[in-house]
């Protein structure tokens, strides 16, 4: 088992050197990279057409589409651009990336739920000045 | 602890069982399964994790402040989508140009690498160009940053991934330069490779700002 192993990392430091793909956990090609561009055009055409060309009955729903395309379009980047996936250094980028995507929705929906709620209970001007 | 180690020592006569990992973390740790890494590439990815949250401050505040005009123009009175279309297609073609480069890198062809990076600066540099005219004429208009709270935050956030942007371009053309002079060799590798996580990683919070701010804020309020 100890002789086993030595020579095991003796042949790995070997071709280390020429190979990226220890480097990095992949290989990239272009067949990857044409589907992750193909789906992104998909996924950014979608959205502009839904806007400008007001296709959809309301804006509500208009925004939630566009947001959903949006971070099916953010995946779609992490997987055929990046490269992420759960081995690439054993798992800790995208343990990274999940700490991260937890830290920024609480940030995002924070702001902007205790913003609106401020707003919302704000004492209108005319009234402030009816105190004085 | 101490009274397992105390009995266990005179059985074991040797200097391994005080310190276990001497020998036991060649074994259990580099067996040649794992590749560990220098680490640049993991320490280069918590960095841009670390740049997220930066951008994320920023969405954060334009989320807030994107609708309070001031009674000044709105993003529907100032957005020009089709621009903005162009510039995320001269972005999203950046992106895969500066993949090809990549594929150029693992089958180490200097010529086809620096042929993609090369294509990938002049597109970034459209993308740059396109982004200071748009912010030339929205000053011209008196839509600059000083008007209102809805334009401070959206100089702030689309300024700071144009400077991202601006600083990626930078670092392309010393790079370029690099492969040029000195080659494929281990180091620029890595360089490459931390660039290409910069650059794509820019095009991913691209998405969020074309979406939040152009799109959604070139709408109606919901």
């Amino acid at each position: 088992m100890g002789h086993d192993a030595t020579l095991h990392m003796d042949h790995h430091s070997v071709h280390h050197e020429d190979d990226d793909a220890h480097d990095t956990g992949y290989h990239a090609s272009y067949r990857g990279y044409a589907v992750g561009f193909g789906l992104s055009v998909l996924l950014t055409a979608i959205p502009f057409w839904l806007v400008m060309g007001k296709v959809l009955p309301g804006p509500t729903i208009t925004a939630a589409a566009v947001l959903l395309f949006a971070a099916v379009q953010v995946v779609v980047h992490m997987v055929y651009f990046l490269h992420l996936n759960a081995k690439v250094e054993q798992g800790w980028s995208l343990l990274a990336l999940i700490f991260t995507a937890v830290l920024v929705v609480i940030m995002l929906a924070g702001s902007v739920w205790v913003m609106h709620h401020m707003n919302t209970n704000m004492m209108p001007t005319h009234e402030m000045k009816n105190i004085s | 602890m101490s009274t397992t180690l105390t009995t266990h020592a005179p059985v074991v006569a040797t200097p391994a069982t005080l310190n276990p990992l001497q020998t036991a973390a060649p074994r259990f740790y580099d067996d040649g399964t794992h590749h560990p890494q220098q680490g640049t590439l993991l320490g280069f990815w918590l960095y841009l994790m670390s740049d997220c949250l930066i951008f994320a401050v920023l969405f954060a505040v334009y989320a807030v402040m994107g609708r309070s005009y001031a009674a000044g123009p709105s993003g529907a009175d100032l957005f020009n989508l089709p621009l903005v279309a162009t510039n995320t297609a001269l972005l999203l073609l950046s992106s895969i140009t500066y993949g090809f480069a990549m594929i150029g890198m693992q089958q180490r062809q200097k010529h086809l690498v620096l042929g993609w990076l090369g294509l990938t600066a002049v597109l970034g540099a459209g993308f740059i160009g396109l982004e200071m005219y748009e912010f030339a004429h929205l000053i011209h208009e008196g839509a600059g940053p000083q008007r209102s709270a809805f334009l401070s935050s959206f100089f702030a956030l689309v300024g700071t991934h144009g400077l991202h942007v601006s600083f990626g371009l930078v670092w392309l053309g010393t790079l370029m330069v690099q492969v040029k002079r000195f080659g494929l060799h281990a180091a620029n590798r890595r360089r490459l490779m931390c660039l290409s996580m910069f650059w794509h990683f820019l095009d991913v919070v691209w998405i969020g700002v074309f979406t939040v701010v152009y799109l959604l804020g070139s709408m109606p309020p919901v």
